[in-house]
């Protein structure tokens, strides 16, 4: 898409000179206005807020009172912070690892144009159909070792604690996370899969390439912009993972599952501490930040250009 | 050379529109419900769920017909959403004009913030009013000596439940001493039975132990103590007694395996107790009504036993000391209009504990906190439950407020999640009490 949009003006410039382009681009900078306008009340307000209060003490309720670097240094010092830190990367990093190869192998499984694979592709993406608070009522009810699955179907195994003890419970809220985007990032790569020109797979098998090598020489290395745009949305959104953990364990046990985006809500709104809670909301739009830098990097400067370019 | 100018110019014109922006989100503000009560009325925002919903529908809708210039509109939330809910939108100066709530620290934060209305003078001009209720009630609603709430609906103390079925079958008596608690937690468990019911997840109800526990080690000194914020109020040896206290029966099994995963929202801990999968369990009296209509006849043909907290040997507390919310309470906003306050104010007066609603909370098996009652609770079919109840709460030297609605909403989130790890043995008494010496002032 950006490939044709950006040629337009490029073959413009070769038969009408420098002049004209500058004002066609200049035309063109006003049709960002909505969308600056938006941005600037929807987010950069907010976010200035949000830094404003961060030195602030406000119990949400009363008079907004300066408190300098003191919510800075008091949760800095907390422990809890690191605790929720390391959770929020743990998650991040085994949701990863868990996902990135189930969608990739799904998406690729279901780019296929067989007729079961349709029927089967409408079952994978059901759970993305679904709310995360009622994915997470749902699984609570299903797990509940007195009156859930385990009793309903007779399977003892089942009857575990399973939100009850640390371990099982972190463990669990990945499983969940990954049940209910695993679909979505399938969704991507399908799509990519598809954008792979049939060309380079008829000139492999005329190599004599058998499948297994057609996927690491030709979809793996084809799909390098998917995975990193797949990728980016996994890392950057597992930082806002809320809903699904507050309504599955709160946070719990103890705080084995609270992670940054719900220590924030914790110390907010049930706590009455905006100050600190807004120093979190900055720490998070600064990994959040650091974290998309990061993974565009990783794509090289080429990956404005077209990957189908030379074909 | 030309084009930088032109970005220049569309930001001079992006900040030109800034103004006008924040113009018309505040405007959008402003149009919110809080002053969308037009006709004189009050708004009054209320929790959702049964019986309570229907009981003060029909008080509103009785009270509308009467009052045709005076109408309250009310509208309906869920337990925990409200509790965020109420908080966002006093803050944002968009309350309802009759705030609901449970009196305690939240409500001497809003008091604070002069966010609520003093009562006190309205409450002498109706001294009739003010003798309706018991004078225990009034404790939670009063910050800095003045009245800031008025007390409604139920008291709720928190009493220990059995199941008389499982106690016949063991041979056993309910609990009188903490001595007894242990040995009964033995012999459930050699029966196959979870001891103690508990809905662990949801914290408040792991609290309700220590309340108890609390009371009964060290009276209620203790507590009155990190009220009140004085200097290691919380470094008491009772409360490391309490704490280590309620280790010792986590480690002897006392809870219902996997515990911490159970939630009281879904009332799934009191299922335990009425399926005979529990033998004991320790909750407030507001659970009777959903016992006796989930359950199966189990209260109606009498297996639901109800007894006070057991003493603990030494301990300085009377046993006849109760813990529980004595009230709900109803403020009002000081950012509603004269006209808005009159109409709550005669609400509160004629609406809301009318002979009717009254009736109906006791056949829902609670006790309204109304003066005067004894022989309606005598002809109640739960008449055992209901006096069992009132005698409860009238006779208590103390009846100590629920701790998380007692403290400040930043004491009680520190002390929730310390308890959390108390009982899953992640933090030794020592370190839970340290930990909320910490919170003292805050």
């Amino acid at each position: 898409m950006s490939n044709a949009v950006s040629t337009a003006p490029r073959a413009a410039t070769v038969r009408t000179g420098a002049a004209s382009t500058d004002k066609r681009k200049a035309a063109l900078a006003w049709l960002t206005l909505p969308a600056l306008f938006f941005f600037l009340v929807f987010a950069v307000v907010p976010l200035v807020g949000v830094l404003i209060l961060s030195f602030a003490s406000w119990d949400g309720i009363g008079a907004i009172g300066a408190a300098g670097m003191g919510n800075w240094f008091s949760v800095l010092a907390d422990p809890g912070l690191y605790n929720a830190l390391g959770l929020t990367f743990l998650i991040m990093i085994v949701s990863w690892l868990v996902q990135t190869p189930i969608s990739l192998l799904l998406g690729v499984f279901t780019a296929g144009s067989q007729r079961y694979r349709a029927a089967l592709a409408v079952l994978y993406f059901l759970p993305l159909l679904l709310s995360s608070a009622a994915v997470a009522i749902a699984f609570k009810a299903l797990l509940d070792p007195n009156f859930g699955l385990a009793t309903g179907l007779g399977l003892p195994f089942l009857a575990q604690d399973w939100l009850g003890v640390p371990h099982l419970a972190l463990g669990l809220v990945i499983f969940v996370i990954a049940w209910q985007f695993v679909p979505f990032h399938t969704l991507i790569y399908q799509g990519g899969v598809r954008q792979i020109p049939k060309s380079l797979y008829e000139a492999a098998q005329i190599d004599g390439a058998g499948i297994i090598k057609q996927f690491f020489h030709i979809t793996l290395p084809q799909l390098k912009y998917t995975i990193i745009t797949s990728s980016t949305l996994m890392v950057v959104g597992s930082l806002t993972y809320f809903d699904l953990i507050f309504v599955l364990t709160g946070g719990g046990p103890g705080n084995s599952t609270r992670i940054l985006a719900l220590d924030m809500y914790l110390r907010g709104f049930r706590a009455n501490l905006m100050g600190p809670a807004s120093v979190i909301a900055v720490i998070l739009v600064v990994i959040g930040l650091g974290l998309a830098l990061f993974l565009q990097r990783l794509g090289g400067k080429d990956k404005q250009g077209s990957q189908l370019e030379g074909l | 050379m030309k084009q930088p100018q032109t970005s220049r110019r569309s930001f001079l014109a992006l900040a030109a529109l800034t103004p006008f922006a924040v113009a018309a989100t505040t405007a959008c503000g402003t149009s919110g419900p809080g002053s969308s009560s037009g006709g004189g009325g009050a708004s009054m925002w209320y929790l959702s769920g049964e019986p309570n919903q229907t009981t003060m529908q029909k008080a509103v809708d009785a009270f509308n017909s009467a009052n045709g210039d005076n109408k309250i509109a009310v509208t309906y939330f869920q337990n925990d959403a409200y509790k965020t809910k109420i908080k966002t939108a006093i803050g944002a100066g968009q309350a309802p004009t009759i705030i609901y709530g449970w009196g305690g620290g939240t409500l001497k934060t809003y008091a604070e913030a002069n966010q609520v209305d003093d009562l006190t003078g309205w409450f002498e001009e109706n001294p009739d009013l003010k003798k309706k209720f018991f004078p225990s009630s009034f404790g939670a609603a009063t910050v800095n000596g003045k009245i800031y709430a008025l007390p409604n609906q139920y008291v709720a103390p928190i009493v220990l439940f059995y199941n008389k079925e499982l106690f016949e079958k063991a041979g056993v008596q309910p609990p009188k001493t903490w001595d007894d608690v242990m040995s009964l937690v033995k012999t459930f468990n050699d029966m196959g039975v979870a001891p103690f019911s508990l809905g662990g997840q949801s914290r408040w109800t792991s609290m309700m132990w220590l309340e108890y526990l609390l009371d009964r080690i060290g009276g209620p000194g203790v507590f009155n103590a990190i009220f009140e914020g004085k200097p290691n109020a919380w470094l008491d040896p009772a409360v490391i007694e309490t704490g280590t206290k309620i280790q010792e029966l986590v480690s002897a099994e006392g809870f219902i395996k996997g515990f911490s995963s159970i939630t009281a929202d879904s009332n799934a801990d009191q299922a335990l107790l009425f399926t005979g999968k529990a033998a004991m369990m320790l909750h407030g009296t507001w659970t009777f009504g959903g016992m006796k209509k989930n359950g199966q006849n189990f209260v109606q043909n009498g297996k639901l036993g109800f007894v006070q907290f057991p003493t603990v040997p030494g301990g300085k507390g009377d046993p006849k000391n109760g813990v529980g919310n004595p009230a709900q309470y109803m403020s009002i906003s000081s950012k509603a209009s004269d006209k808005e306050k009159e109409s709550a104010k005669k609400f509160f007066k004629d609406g809301i504990l009318t002979e009717t609603v009254i009736d109906t909370y006791i056949n829902s098996g609670s006790v309204p906190i109304v003066n005067g009652i004894e022989d309606k609770l005598d002809t109640s079919p739960d008449k055992d439950f209901l006096n069992f109840v009132y005698d409860l709460a009238k006779n208590a030297p103390n009846f100590q407020q629920s701790w998380d609605q007692a403290l400040s909403p930043t004491a009680a989130e520190a002390l929730l999640n310390n308890i959390d790890q108390l009982f899953l043995k992640s933090i030794t008494p020592q370190q839970f009490a340290e930990n909320m010496n910490a919170t003292l002032g805050k």
